[in-house]
């Protein structure tokens, strides 16, 4: 009836697991309360949960990013807390089966359940407004892709009072994540949240690619683009050519562990050395997923906030294009080891050493574009300095990391852990929050706070040091990933040190929390009105209000020049009123995405036990919805011209009374007077 | 403090590694300090209260600064790519080492969670130790009866995947007598972190000394030690084996994995040869 799910299988004699479960469960359930209480179901349900606004389904991508970012954090300070204790005759408080379980969650819900929402939601909330926009290419679609993530997140929450995640690493290397050596359900866990979410984000490339590429405003030729929409379309094509590599992959696995085949098994014909091919060949496209939006962030972030145009923007559009080229180039440099001749290893290693060329002449575009600027200090600059300084360390560990020879040492030890930390925090978390500081008083009318906003840099910044700067030192000191205790007492004070450093980043996060209340709290005295936030925003989100109507534009912008909002504050056509308004067409709201999403959740959990009725049952259930879906005729409406000009009116008083009270909130060197553009 | 081991190594491939390893360090310097100096210097000299500094809101291209951001990086990666090119194929781990002596024949498999090695010349084999005399080279063959894991003496260079039904090569040689660590660096279950062992390195009387001590241990190396070897075991206590029997149980080992290759062979070819060692499921280098 249930698989081979049993009550056994909920760990409830575990004091550490069952702690987490309770507490995931009570911030879930005080936050089910709060809704009830402030009787807001209908809302979340209308206004939310059914949204087919890309700006909305965006929030939600990042809430659900931030939400992980705090799972994946406590499992990296039970790692550290682990490693610091764990030396000599003391095994720490986590037995090795407890321990690979927690670093095959971090790394599996880093990369596929904080990095991927967070980019997907910054790419949701800004790229149709920064192209001129109503929505995305398909709506419908998006919400499915949403929820499809969610559910996939999901079901890696499940695994921690339901069963087991896996112990394989978030790599899943066979055998070791084969039937033989695994044969719980924790790597079925594994396959089927990211099957799902993969498929998602599969549909979110397309539908992005699409409307990049067919809904741009009249005028915004593909040079004409914002780097940033430049940056997701790279992200996209990544998404859509790399994924199914992933997918296909990982059916492999699934057949070896469900119907008993032999693609990866030590025996009987299979090959496991095909299976770091093959993942990696979608792994290291993925790390330019990560990485490129960042590089958009920061390609918007520095203009904007040095108030000058980006240095070397045809430079910048190459150096992006020649990155999603060379991804596909390099995927053997993670598996020097595996014996390949000497011809192989070194074509990839220089082909992997090729891609700092590009990405070294954006760090000096950035650089340009500060020099004879007028840099401001704000929240979202902080990050992108410290992304500077910091990615160039890691760059440079990446480079030694290419060579093979210098590889056949460093491999699997803690330098490696420490190099991908060193990219991955600053070139892609640090410009995700780049570019949560930057555009969230686009998305809600009001800023983030910014004391709160720098402490929490401060503490990451420094943590970050302190928690990956002992980890290259310790893989010069021999030191293998993924020890559970050790007894080297060299490695031991490092590992101290890394303790402290999580610590920091913990403070960090604290920080943010508390940035976000304060920012909440404070919002009626910090509303934005004019829509341009850091007023000197060069691109066309800055043209609508704050937060933008949900039709994005009444009147879809025409665009002359690069930088167009900058460019028609200069003409001054900036905020005009038009003449008269038209009736938009809009998509209308719809619950088959949600329902698609629970279906899923249903299917995924039913296949990951092997209770084949209930998945059925899902698979029948997602089926169903898209056949009814796709039977109504009546998915879009038009608001009505009264309706926008209504809109538009409140925004104009705004407008007029930002102009009156000359409250323009930026710093005060760098204030353009509204009366000049209007 | 201890020494590092990547950086105080005890053979000559761990120092051309650590060379190499330097070597790239000190050319990623080049462009790396002055990006270090330019980032707080024009976020510091630009910033927005110091008004005497110059405000080009307008300038957003430089032929000049384009050609020197696109080329310096570039020769630095060329530099870098023929310094890769040689130091990948002199550091083959598959390369013998030349020297007057001739190479010890050592064949290591990993078992879940202990090293076995056997040497193949002189009919002993050994667990999780590993005793070599200094500057003499030797050459491993390298395969695993369980998950993939990989064989990796810090102090003495160059790490190669254990792979079940592959056999690759590592060569390597220590150059100063001392104990060190040898380890599995790829993660391998729940046992891994005591899946260690000690190198022994020290001169030639000593290890001949050592090799009649360990042909007079009791244990001795067959069949049914080995199946009891396969039970899952870590931090498993130095053993010395005074035979080994079968005397190819290396060769065994890999042919337990490649049944399956094996069959599809004969069936496809009619009384088809079974798959040759140096076949498909050789990692080899040249």
């Amino acid at each position: 009836m249930f698989g081979k799910l049993t009550l056994s299988d909920i760990p409830y004699h575990v004091p550490i697991i069952m702690g987490a479960v309770g507490f995931t469960l009570l911030g879930a359930l005080i936050v089910l309360g709060l809704i009830t209480y402030y009787g807001k179901w209908t809302y979340l349900w209308k206004e939310w949960l059914t949204s087919v606004d890309h700006k909305k389904i965006g929030v939600m991508y990042i809430i659900l990013a931030l939400i992980m970012l705090l799972r994946g954090f406590s499992d990296a300070i039970l790692m550290r807390s682990q490693q610091a204790v764990a030396f000599g005759s003391n095994h720490g408080f986590l037995p090795p089966e407890h321990y690979d379980q927690i670093f095959s969650a971090h790394g599996t819900i880093m990369v596929f359940f904080m990095a991927m929402p967070f980019l997907t939601g910054l790419m949701n909330v800004v790229v149709p407004l920064q192209i001129g926009a109503r929505d995305v290419a398909f709506p419908f679609m998006n919400s499915v892709s949403l929820w499809l993530t969610i559910i996939s997140a999901g079901l890696v929450m499940v695994s921690l009072g339901v069963g087991d995640f896996s112990r394989a690493g978030w790599t899943g290397y066979p055998p070791l994540s084969g039937l033989t050596y695994s044969p719980d359900s924790g790597v079925d866990y594994w396959i089927w949240s990211i099957q799902l979410s993969g498929i998602g984000t599969l549909m979110t490339g397309i539908n992005f690619l699409v409307t990049i590429l067919k809904m741009r405003a009249p005028g915004m030729s593909l040079m004409r683009m914002p780097v940033f929409t430049w940056a997701t379309l790279c992200t996209n094509a990544l998404m859509i050519l790399a994924f199914p590599a992933l997918t296909a992959t990982l059916a492999l696995l699934t057949l070896d562990r469900y119907l008993g085949t032999h693609f990866f098994t030590n025996g009987f014909g299979g090959n496991m050395m095909m299976y770091p091919n093959l993942f990696w060949i979608w792994g290291h496209p993925e790390v330019y997923i990560l990485v490129l939006p960042a590089f958009g962030v920061f390609s918007e972030v520095v203009p904007t906030l040095c108030g000058k145009r980006l240095f070397g923007y045809t430079s910048m559009v190459w150096a992006t294009l020649a990155i999603t080229v060379l991804s596909f180039t390099v995927w053997l440099h993670h598996f020097f080891t595996m014996g390949a001749s000497s011809d192989v290893n070194a074509f990839f290693g220089i082909a992997t050493m090729i891609i700092a060329v590009p990405t070294g002449v954006k760090i000096f575009n950035w650089l340009f574009t500060m020099y004879r600027g007028r840099v401001r200090f704000d929240t979202p600059m902080l990050w992108t300095i410290g992304f500077i300084i910091t990615f160039v360390i890691g760059g440079m560990s990446g480079v030694m990391l290419a060579i093979p020879g210098a590889d056949y040492v460093l491999h699997n030890t803690e330098f490696l852990v420490a190099h991908f930390h060193n990219v991955l925090l600053p070139g892609a978390l640090f410009g995700y929050f780049a570019g949560y500081s930057y555009w969230f008083p686009k998305a809600f009318g009001f800023p983030l706070n910014e004391k709160w906003g720098k402490r929490a840099f401060w503490f990451w910044f420094f943590g970050f040091y302190l928690a990956f700067i002992p980890l290259y030192v310790l893989g010069f000191l021999g030191m293998p990933r993924r020890l559970d205790y050790y007894t080297n007492p060299a490695w031991h004070p490092w590992l101290e040190i890394a303790a402290v450093g999580a610590a920091f980043v913990l403070f960090g996060i604290i920080c943010q929390g508390i940035q976000l209340v304060v920012s909440i709290r404070d919002r009626e005295k910090n509303r934005d009105l004019t829509g341009d936030y850091w007023s000197n925003g060069r691109t066309m989100e800055w043209s609508t209000s704050s937060p933008a109507p949900f039709y994005n534009f009444a009147q879809i912008p025409e665009v002359h020049e690069r930088d167009s909002f900058d460019h028609m504050k200069e003409q001054g056509t900036a905020y005009q009123r038009p003449a008269h308004y038209q009736d938009i067409h809009m998509p209308k709201n719809t619950s088959a995405g949600f329902i698609i999403g629970m279906f899923a959740f249903i299917f995924g959990f039913a296949m990951i036990w092997h209770i084949w009725w209930m998945a059925a049952f899902g698979a029948l259930g997602i089926l169903v919805t898209l056949i009814l879906r796709s039977a109504n005729d009546h998915t879009d409406y038009y608001v009505q011209s009264e309706e926008v000009k209504h809109v538009e009116s409140l925004r104009f008083e705004q407008l007029a009374n930002s102009e009156r009270s000359g409250s323009i909130n930026a710093s005060p060197d760098t204030v353009t007077p509204l009366s000049h553009q209007v | 403090m201890q020494k590092m081991p990547l950086l105080d190594p005890s053979g000559p491939i761990g120092m051309s590694e650590r060379s190499l390893i330097i070597t790239a360090f000190l050319i990623m310097l080049i462009p790396a300090i002055p990006v270090f100096i330019m980032t707080v210097w024009f976020a510091w000299h630009y910033r927005s209260t110091n008004k005497k500094a110059t405000y080009a809101p307008k300038w957003g291209h430089s032929n000049k600064i384009e050609f020197v951001v696109w080329s310096v990086p570039a020769i630095i990666i060329l530099v870098l790519g023929i310094l890769t090119w040689v130091t990948t194929h002199e550091l083959n781990p598959y390369k013998p080492i030349a020297s007057t002596h001739k190479a010890i024949r050592i064949e290591a498999v990993a078992l879940n969670w202990k090293w076995l090695f056997i040497y193949p010349d002189q009919h002993i084999a050994t667990i999780n130790q590993l005793v070599l005399p200094v500057n003499v080279p030797v050459s491993f063959r390298i395969t695993s009866d369980t998950v993939m894991t990989s064989f990796f003496i810090p102090r003495l260079g160059s790490q190669i995947y254990a792979m079940a039904g592959m056999n690759t090569h590592l060569n390597l040689m220590a150059s100063k007598p001392g104990t060190y660590e040898g380890m599995n660096s790829q993660f391998s279950g729940n046992g891994f972190a005591g899946m260690h062992f000690k190198v022994i390195a020290t001169s030639r009387k000593k290890y001949d000394q050592w090799l009649t001590k360990v042909k007079n241990a009791p244990a001795k190396l067959d069949e049914a030690t080995f199946t009891a070897l396969e039970k899952p075991s870590s931090n498993t206590p130095v053993t010395y084996y005074s035979s080994v029997n079968p005397e190819n149980m290396f060769t065994d080992v890999l042919d337990k994995y490649r049944q399956g290759m094996k069959m599809a062979n004969s069936s496809n070819v009619a009384g088809g040869s079974t798959m040759a060692s140096s076949g498909m499921t050789e990692m080899n280098a040249h």
